[in-house]
């Protein structure tokens, strides 16, 4: 077991700077999630840690050691690749035996061991197959188990559902998590589906651009992300260009909210990020006070109804809303919006820094 | 795929690099720069008498002419016939396509110059179709001697290897392009020319040249067929090894020339290819469709007539080899007579027939094997010269190599000439860039994570490289290795150089007997080789999933 500490990573493609100044703290047994849109330097990261990356600077370390110039075998890493890589020329025991047999382990142990992840990981029955014979998930499985029996201090994970219909990404969510918890190995996983890394992870670290935006539990990132490009690539936003006076938030010139929490929240131009279920509707006959808005179009989705408005300032927002059994509203209909101003970001001008963080 | 070895690093694949570096300095570079030295010298000075002279002299400058109009030829012709059945044969359901496809690439496996001497026996002044014809109706035969005959050899030998490139690009073309096609109303010929034709291209050039190069440096067929056609090749040997005149500097500069003349063909064939390369992915694959009526006859006719003509001089070889022989002409009757004469003129051929392609082929094949990994996996500045170096011999005559061997091996450091592994190494030097190419190839399709995933799990370098690449490379190194071993069991221009009495391969034999005119033990000594190849093919079919064949 590790914890990996990363200061001030740097990683070159020839001229080309992919990733400069990156620091991370991955604490033992934990489940951490690099989670960004593609080229963002993610998989370069953990190719990195993983040894496969050379590393143009900075230090990586697990617990106190410094991993730089160890070779990759010499890592003790587990590694789940996103095509599996399961080597199609021996058959799951084998590959699963595999690493054990690398680490010279005795016979009658490897056996055990083997058997032992091959029951864990349910695929036991599979054992004399060869793997061209098996699914996607039960080739998932294999590689797991691979990745796991030679008792890694880190597991490094690399996209490993993408290659899964839906049904099966769910499963196996679900399996890599409890086995995760069983083992207690720290594990870093990268993927660039947000429902996944929220539904995974202990931690997320929402990288763009070579740079870490944003670290920490799902909830701290849905609920109060760390600039404006977190708070639009997790989940859902409208953001809005408002004014800030002494704590007063203006929209659209003439709509007024205001919090005390937003007291210190300096005067001048901000960005507003409001979720589609951080507005509210009323009809006009309410008698609300907020940002008229007329009705566009809307989508009905079962559970929720998707609402397509315009502004008087022009911009277009989107409102989620439980659906009702009986929905009054049309297309050209003039309604007003207000907000769960307690949920809503509010951003510099730039979208660079959350001011309620 | 990401480049992630630029930087050269002295690890196991460092050490590998610079070690097969080194020995392509000693057996290759070595040679061709003392060949370059002695082009350029009258033994103490530097001069360009041996080009002057050579220029000077029509006898002698016509020979690059020749050999270049010839090869040329050879290479359309090739085009013309085995893009017409690669193109067929992909898009038609043709009957026995199975066994045609075996008589094509047989036809391709044999020795050039035994496809010679038989269409000599055949059309030949006193060929039998030759008597045939004029018995009966007085007819007489175009000469087969010279241009015609050279021609004639080359093309039903080497267009094999166009329609086998033909038919791998038809496999890779999608069939939702043709019916795209012909959904917007371009049918037959008209989407022949405008579609798949251009998809093809690059593939059709590659193998032109392949015909090219092989044609130009083929030294068999025209000594044989050529009379008074000369071509360089034929002055190169004479000029080498001539009993009248020995002159090794004049030799050298020809194969300068030579060296020269191919480089120009290859590298204007890479920059058309490059310009018209496309990239094509298949996820289905083109459906054969059935014919039907005159266009089926038509269709088959063709396939069937060409087929034939180009297997036709193996089999009347094979035939001749059981007609009764009274010294060294054919009598009437049938017997075993020249296979029993046969085994005293043998010697060692057939144990070196199989001992020294072994050999070369298990050299070729590890070092092709390194070679491509290194190239593929380790790019940096060193792996790249390897890559490049590896190319070279793909540019020189088989008969160069003969002579760059023999002039930098028969004296000391280093003295090699007269035993088997001069021949080895020849033959290895000669075969290593096409089975670098086909291993390449092999190599990029494995994914790079798989071996990752080995390192991932303690295991070395290089025991990943032996315990997963080279198992998952295996069964394509195989088979193309089989299709190596036929190359070079039927080589020629190069051990009728290096040869000696306890050296001496079949082929060697073969030609040699022809030469006496000992036609009978000659057909009997070609139909053991043409059966070794037969074996080597059914081998390959065999271990060969789909019965692909890349050259």
């Amino acid at each position: 077991m590790s914890k990996i500490t990363i200061k001030e990573a740097k990683k070159q493609y020839g001229d080309v700077t992919v990733i400069e100044g990156l620091n991370l703290e991955i604490r033992d047994g934990e489940l951490f999630t690099l989670l960004g849109p593609s080229g963002c330097g993610k998989t370069t990261l953990l190719r990195m840690i993983a040894g496969f990356n050379s590393i143009e600077g900075g230090d990586f370390y697990f617990n106190e050691e410094r991993i730089n110039d160890k070779e990759p075998s010499k890592r003790n890493i587990g590694m789940v690749f996103q095509n599996y890589a399961i080597f199609p020329h021996l058959t799951v025991e084998k590959n699963v035996a595999f690493g054990l047999k690398n680490r010279k382990l005795p016979k009658d142990e490897i056996r055990r061991e083997t058997a032992r992840f091959l029951e864990m990981m349910q695929i036991e029955q599979y054992a004399d197959r060869l793997p061209e014979n098996l699914s996607g998930g039960q080739q998932q499985r294999v590689a797991l188990a691979r990745a796991l029996v030679i008792k890694p201090d880190v597991l490094l994970m690399d996209e490993p559902l993408s290659n899964l219909d839906a049904k099966l990404r769910m499963e196996m969510r679900q399996a890599i998590r409890r086995i995760q918890r069983e083992v207690g190995i720290t594990t870093v996983y990268v993927t660039h589906d947000q429902e996944e890394a929220m539904s995974i992870s202990d931690t997320i670290a929402v990288m763009n651009a070579g740079k870490i935006q944003h670290i920490g539990t799902p909830r701290e990132i849905y609920q109060r992300p760390a600039n404006v490009f977190v708070a639009t690539f997790i989940g859902r936003t409208n953001v809005l260009s408002g004014r800030m006076e002494k704590g007063t938030l203006l929209l659209v010139d003439t709509a007024r909210f205001s919090r005390t929490a937003w007291n210190g929240v300096p005067d001048g131009p901000v960005q507003v990020s409001v979720r589609p279920e951080e507005f509210v509707i009323h009809p006009l006959s309410d008698g609300a006070e907020g940002l008229p808005a007329v009705l566009k179009d809307s989508v009905y989705l079962g559970l929720n109804t998707h609402f397509y408005l315009r502004l008087s300032s022009g911009d277009a927002v989107e409102v989620i809303k439980e659906s009702v059994l009986d929905d009054t509203l049309h297309p050209g209909d003039s309604v007003i919006l207000t907000l769960k101003e307690e949920k809503i970001n509010i951003f510099s001008e730039d979208g660079s820094k959350n001011y309620l963080r | 795929m990401r480049q992630n070895h630029r930087r050269f690093r002295l690890d196991v694949w460092g050490w590998t690099t610079i070690t097969i570096l080194l020995l392509y300095g000693l057996f290759l570079l070595y040679p061709l720069g003392l060949l370059l030295k002695m082009a350029f010298s009258d033994g103490m000075h530097f001069t360009l008498s041996h080009f002057v002279r050579f220029f000077s002299r029509p006898y002698y400058s016509i020979t690059l002419i020749n050999s270049f109009k010839v090869s040329f030829m050879a290479a359309l012709l090739s085009v013309l016939v085995g893009v017409t059945l690669g193109y067929f044969m992909s898009m038609y359901q043709i009957a026995g396509s199975r066994i045609l496809r075996m008589c094509i690439v047989m036809a391709t496996m044999s020795a050039p110059f035994v496809g010679a001497y038989a269409w000599i026996m055949l059309l030949g002044r006193s060929g039998v179709i030759t008597r045939f014809l004029s018995g009966l109706f007085g007819i007489t035969m175009p000469n087969i001697y010279g241009f015609n005959g050279i021609l004639l050899v080359f093309t039903t030998q080497l267009f094999p290897l166009v329609f086998l490139y033909v038919q791998g690009a038809m496999s890779k073309m999608d069939a939702s392009l043709l019916e795209a096609a012909e959904n917007m109303g371009c049918t037959g010929v008209k989407r022949f020319f405008t579609v798949v034709l251009p998809l093809i291209a690059p593939t059709v050039l590659a193998g032109a040249l392949l015909v090219f190069v092989r044609a130009v440096s083929d030294f068999g067929t025209p000594m044989l067929i050529g009379e008074g056609y000369r071509t360089f090749t034929v002055i190169l040997y004479n000029e080498f090894v001539g009993e009248v005149s020995q002159n090794k500097g004049f030799a050298s500069a020809i194969s300068i020339l030579a060296i020269l003349i191919t480089m120009v063909v290859y590298f204007s064939q890479n920059l058309a290819a490059s310009k018209s390369a496309v990239s094509m992915n298949v996820m289905r694959r083109i459906e054969k469709k059935k014919l039907r009526g005159l266009s089926a006859f038509l269709v088959h006719l063709l396939i069937y007539a060409v087929v034939f003509i180009s297997i036709l001089p193996q089999l009347y070889v094979v035939y001749t080899s059981f007609l009764k022989t009274s010294g060294q002409i054919y009598v009437k009757g049938y017997s075993m007579q020249s296979y029993a004469n046969m085994f005293s003129r043998l010697g060692r051929s057939i144990q070196n027939t199989l001992i020294i392609p072994a050999l070369s082929l298990l050299v070729v094949v590890l070092l092709a094997v390194l070679i491509a990994y290194v190239a593929v996996r380790r790019r940096n500045a060193l792996s790249g010269a390897v890559d490049m170096i590896s190319m070279i011999p793909y540019v020189i005559p088989g008969t160069v190599v003969g002579i760059a061997m023999i002039s930098a091996f028969n004296r000391k450091p280093l003295v090699l000439t007269g035993g088997m592994l001069i021949m080895v190494v020849a033959l290895v030097v000669r075969r290593l860039p096409y089975t670098i190419r086909s291993s390449v190839a092999i190599l990029q399709q494995i994914p790079l994570y798989v071996e990752e995933a080995a390192l991932s799990l303690g295991s070395s370098k290089l025991k990943a490289f032996f315990e997963i690449t080279l198992p998952m490379m295996a069964p394509g190194v195989f088979a193309g290795a089989i299709l190596s071993w036929v190359t070079l069991i039927s080589e020629l221009s190069t051990a009728i150089l290096l040869y000696t009495g306890r050296t001496q391969t079949l082929t060697v034999a073969i030609y040699t007997q022809i030469i006496r005119g000992n036609y009978g033990i000659a057909s009997a000594m070609a139909t053991v080789l043409t059966v070794m190849t037969f074996i080597s093919l059914l081998l390959f079919n065999r271990i060969s999933k789909d019965g692909d064949i890349t050259l």
